[in-house]
């Protein structure tokens, strides 16, 4: 008998991403359904997609969803978690959303170590208004708002969401990762793994930082997107485990009475 | 049943966990406090109830709606600068059909203004208030007892309708005290394909509002707006005080609607024959009933603690059958009753 080894995951509908060739969100996408099939949580994961790129996001993912207003995720999830402990609750937020106009609910959603997962996409643009300056945009980088080039002067410092949610007390896991290559996207999906099973455990906020190519507001191909993230966006925002309190809790447990 | 004696805010809180509201999120703005911190101290109390207290009206207005989408009965409150920032999140809710109480107690505006009692919001509660064709349902009541009567009503209509309620009232009223008796709510009623709660084994849901196709969206706006229609043709609700044989009638709602009683009363034992219509509902307001007034009456005086925002409503109720008048106080003035009484006498002395 023929042996699958590779499928299409069941936590995704029938459809084609309308996302542009290239752009992470799909790779994204496939990877977190992949981990829904695994951790075998597809009947009781509810996601919460907010305005951005991938607000569309139910018409892919086969787990019940519900859109929020834009930067506003992680209160809707904070909601829905609070009312249902039991469920697998997570948020998919571009980086204008978490780190500009819904700054204030991811932090404090993190700070109250709300047990939800933030899956935060970081382009260094605004995708679905057209190539916007985020909040994460990196310096001298060209956007339509910012078309010399983003001035510290003017327009202020890429924001590194990955640290300073790290210094939250109520965030249990945090993790930055790139899925520019085939190494990086298994990392990221054992990353997203690791932040849904902190979860599971009640452990607190998780959050994975991906850094995610927007070719088309980059202006660039794909190779040179996944070239410039390795040799630019990287450098700005460096991959890494920036928090992880489940092995201090291992340890503890671990610990003869 | 026992007669209790509370505070309008705390009536508000005690009455939405009875009404089985099990989340309530909210932030600290007086003249409202009081409200928070009661569900603060007996929401946790009551069985599976959550209270959060949010990082701002923003995210209070999008934890109810979650909540809500959960299929639990939800509710958060504030006063008027914190409900021009619950806006966003009341068109949203409206747009996604989930049911929530949203309790304001207003103040003195426009901008920070001032602490005191309002009605300056008549216009952001009736007209939808955030983005869009929406309307949220308005109840405006008038005393302690109505307090606690139409927020057990508001949970029911919001489910009902699938649609946020608003609860308008103002500082007066969330300060006052008087007895009053808790009714026994009614079982509620909302089917669980409405809620959002894990998919299980069978077909996944969504919810949503944002509609890329202008057919469907249309489609949608059409929809709400039917919905709208058996709601204006079913919910309005009113007090008609002093009608008979009336030639002047003061049409407010409230704390403006009290204060009229006040001086209808003075000016009744000095032989002026002047009633009160009250409107329960602001949205829908009770149009019909009051043009079927015009048809006796044909002085109306709209009294108002605002500029005058409800006269509008009245204005198209009335289409020029009967003569308006208008009295406000704005930006936290509060009349006394035997201040108002001299400007209705005065106006009642000039009728035609
Ligand atoms: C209140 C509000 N302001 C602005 C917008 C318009 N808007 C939609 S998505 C978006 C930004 C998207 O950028 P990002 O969050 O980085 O996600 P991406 O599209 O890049 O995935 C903006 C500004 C909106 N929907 N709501
Ligand atoms: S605009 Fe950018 S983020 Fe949006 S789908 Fe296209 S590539 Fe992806």
């Amino acid at each position: 008998m023929a042996k699958i080894i590779f499928q299409k995951p069941k936590s995704l509908k029938e459809k084609i991403f309308h996302y542009c060739p290239g752009c992470g969100h799909s790779i994204v996408h496939r990877l977190m359904a992949e981990v829904i099939d695994e951790m075998g949580i597809q009947g009781i994961t509810i996601g919460v997609p907010p305005a951005g790129c991938a607000v569309l996001a139910y018409n892919y993912f086969d787990v019940d969803m519900i859109e929020s207003p834009h930067g506003r995720a992680p209160a809707m999830a904070s909601g829905i978690k609070r009312m249902l402990p039991d469920r697998m609750v997570f948020c998919y937020q571009g980086d204008g959303d978490l780190a500009a106009i819904g700054l204030a609910e991811s932090f404090h959603a993190a700070n109250r170590g709300e047990n939800i997962t933030v899956i935060f996409i970081n382009n260094a643009v605004y995708g679905m208004t057209g190539g916007q300056m985020a909040p994460t945009t990196l310096l001298n980088q060209k956007t339509t708002t910012s078309l010399a080039g983003r001035q510290t002067l003017l327009d202020g410092y890429p924001v590194k969401v990955s640290e300073l949610f790290s210094q939250l007390e109520g965030s249990a896991y945090i993790e930055r990762c790139m899925v520019n290559s085939p190494a990086f996207v298994n990392k990221t999906k054992k990353a997203i793994r690791k932040a849904f099973e902190c979860q599971k455990a009640e452990l607190g906020f998780s959050m994975v930082e991906i850094l995610s190519a927007c070719p088309t507001n980059w202006k660039m191909n794909t190779i040179d997107s996944c070239q410039w993230m390795d040799d630019v966006m990287s450098k700005v925002f460096p991959p890494g485990v920036f928090k992880d309190v489940t092995k201090a809790t291992k340890k503890a447990a671990e610990v003869p009475s | 049943m026992n007669k209790v004696l509370m505070s309008g805010n705390n009536i508000i809180g005690e009455a939405a966990i009875r009404a089985g509201c099990r989340f309530y999120a909210g932030y600290p703005i007086t003249p409202q406090n009081e409200l928070t911190e009661y569900m603060a101290e007996h929401m946790r109390k009551a069985e599976g109830g959550v209270f959060i207290q949010s990082e701002s009206e923003v995210a209070a207005i999008n934890m109810i709606a979650g909540a809500s989408a959960t299929g639990a009965r939800v509710m958060t409150s504030s006063s008027s600068p914190g409900i021009s920032l619950k806006q966003e999140g009341i068109s949203s809710m409206a747009a996604c059909e989930l049911p929530g109480v949203i309790v304001n107690i207003m103040r003195g505006g426009p901008g920070l203004g001032n602490i005191r009692p309002s009605q300056g919001d008549y216009f952001q509660a009736t007209r939808g208030g955030g983005h869009g064709d929406y309307r949220t349902m308005v109840f405006a009541p008038a005393t302690c007892q109505e307090l606690a009567d139409l927020t057990m009503d508001a949970f029911d209509a919001a489910d009902k309708y699938r649609t946020p309620v608003m609860i308008l009232a103002d500082g007066m009223m969330g300060q006052m005290m008087e007895p009053i008796i808790f009714k026994s709510p009614a079982p509620r009623v909302y089917p669980e394909k409405f809620m959002l709660r894990g998919a299980g084994s069978g077909k996944s849901k969504f919810i949503r509002g944002l509609l890329l196709d202008p057919i469907d969206a249309e489609e949608h706006n059409w929809k709400l707006a039917r919905k709208y229609e058996v709601i204006t043709e079913h919910e309005t609700l009113c007090e008609e005080h002093n009608l008979e044989e009336a030639d002047m009638v003061i049409v407010a709602y409230g704390t403006a609607a009290r204060i009229a009683k006040g001086a209808i009363k003075r000016l009744r034992d000095h032989g002026m024959k002047i009633g009160l219509f009250r409107p329960i509902t602001l949205w829908p307001f009770p149009e019909l009933k009051l043009r079927a007034l015009s048809a006796k009456v044909k002085n109306f005086l709209v009294f108002e603690m605002s500029t005058g925002q409800m006269l509008e409503d009245v204005r198209l109720a009335l289409q020029g059958y009967a003569h308006i008048d208008f009295h406000g106080r704005p930006g936290g003035a509060v009349p006394t009753p035997a201040e108002f009484a001299n400007v209705v006498a005065r106006l009642y002395n000039k009728r035609d």
